[in-house]
Formats: structure tokens, sequence, C-alpha cells
């Protein structure tokens, strides 16, 4: 299954990019999805202080990916 | 139907008036606006630029949603949302509300509301420039 991942704020310099495109075996939930990149981005362990949107709506933990869902996250904002 | 809501994110610098005259009406006694500028300084540190980015798509959708709650909430005519991107120097406008109203109390509210909101659910980010560095600004620490 491939989805998308944007990265926005201190997470593009976090792991230096905008956007990843991800490949998973099996369906997985927006927690295990951070639990993920936690393990495989060092830089990334305060990922559970994220928000996450999918398909530009806030998601809760529990909600699970679909293939080609665009799932962004979302640091602390600051605009205004 | 007129459209009582204007929501923007633009790169171009930010008007005043522009909002003002999207919301203004004979209806009305009175336009609140806030008008957000950049400051010189952050806890006693020299800022030299801001420089905001936005989760573009996403921003705008949660902006249309904090001026659609606000119509539905309070008896307000028109509200205007306006956010900038990109470079800002001291001084410039990152963010402009208007607000206007039969009576000016509710517009006050209304207005207050407006730019609480977007600082906790718009997906907009700024990074403060310093002489000696940048560092991403989290709101909430």
């Amino acid at each position: 299954m491939n989805f998308t991942i944007l990265f926005f704020g201190i997470t593009t310099d976090l792991i230096g990019r905008n956007s990843l495109n991800y490949t998973s075996e099996e369906k997985i939930t927006i927690i295990e999805l951070k639990n993920l990149l936690k393990t495989e981005y060092a830089n990334l362990k305060n990922m559970n202080e994220f928000a996450i949107a999918i398909n530009e709506e806030y998601a809760n933990d529990d909600l699970i990916i679909n293939e080609g869902d665009v799932v962004a996250i979302i640091p602390p904002v600051s605009g205004g | 139907m007129t459209q009582r809501t204007s929501i923007k994110i633009t790169s171009e610098k930010l008007s005043i008036l522009n909002c003002t005259s999207f919301v203004e009406d004979d209806s009305c006694g009175g336009i609140v606006t806030f008008v957000g500028t950049v400051r010189n300084s952050t806890q006693n540190k020299k800022v030299t630029l801001l420089d905001f980015s936005a989760y573009e798509p996403m921003a705008l959708k949660e902006m249309q949603k904090i001026a659609d709650t606000i119509l539905e909430k309070f008896p307000i005519h028109k509200i205007a949302i306006h956010h900038a991107v990109g470079e800002l120097q001291i001084g410039d406008i990152p963010v402009i509300i208007a607000v206007s109203s039969a009576h000016r109390k509710v517009a006050f509210t209304a207005c207050e509301y407006a730019i609480d909101t977007l600082k906790e659910t718009v997906p907009i980010w700024k990074k403060e420039h310093f002489e000696d560095g940048e560092v991403w600004v989290n709101s909430h620490p």
C-alpha cells in the first residue's frame, strides 16, 4: 500500500525534505505510522507531539490510512 | 447570494483597506479589525525577519471553517481573514482580520475568537531569523 507523507515547519528541517512516498506491507493507523517514523528517523523523536492531517483534515491517532492518502505531519502551528 | 467571507493566503502585501472594504455595509454600525505586525524582538533577542510557510490548501479550509463558525455563532455581517506567506520584515503585516456587525460588542468578540482560533488550528508556521541564527516558533511549547 502506498501513500504520501508531507512534512511542514520544523519537521522539514529535521528530515531534510518536504515529502516522502511511503510503502507499507499492510494497512496501518496513524499511531502506527508515528511509531514507524520515530524508528526510521531518529530526529522525529517528538513525533507524538505533532498533529496529523489526512487529505487536508485533522485526524485522530486511531484512524486507518488508505491507499493514495496524503498524510501531513503538522508540528505546533505558529501563524498570526 | 452575496459572499459573506473573504479568505486569502498570499505572498503579496496584505491590504487593510481590501479587508475593511469587503466587510463594510450600510446595515453595520462598525468594523473591528485585528492587524498582526512583525515585532522587532522576541525574548529580548533582535529579530531580523520572519519567514511564514503554510500547508496552503488545508490552511485555507481551516480559515474558512473559522469564518463559517463565526457567521453561525455570532450576529456578524461579514468577515475577512487574510494571511501572508514568505519573508516578512519588521513592521510588515502577516495577518488581517476584519469583522462587521450592526453592533460593536459582538464584532470585538468575533474578531478575538477568529485570531485566537487561527493561532491554534491553521497550519501556518513562522521561522524567526536572528542576527546569529534562526528558530521555528513553537506556539505551544
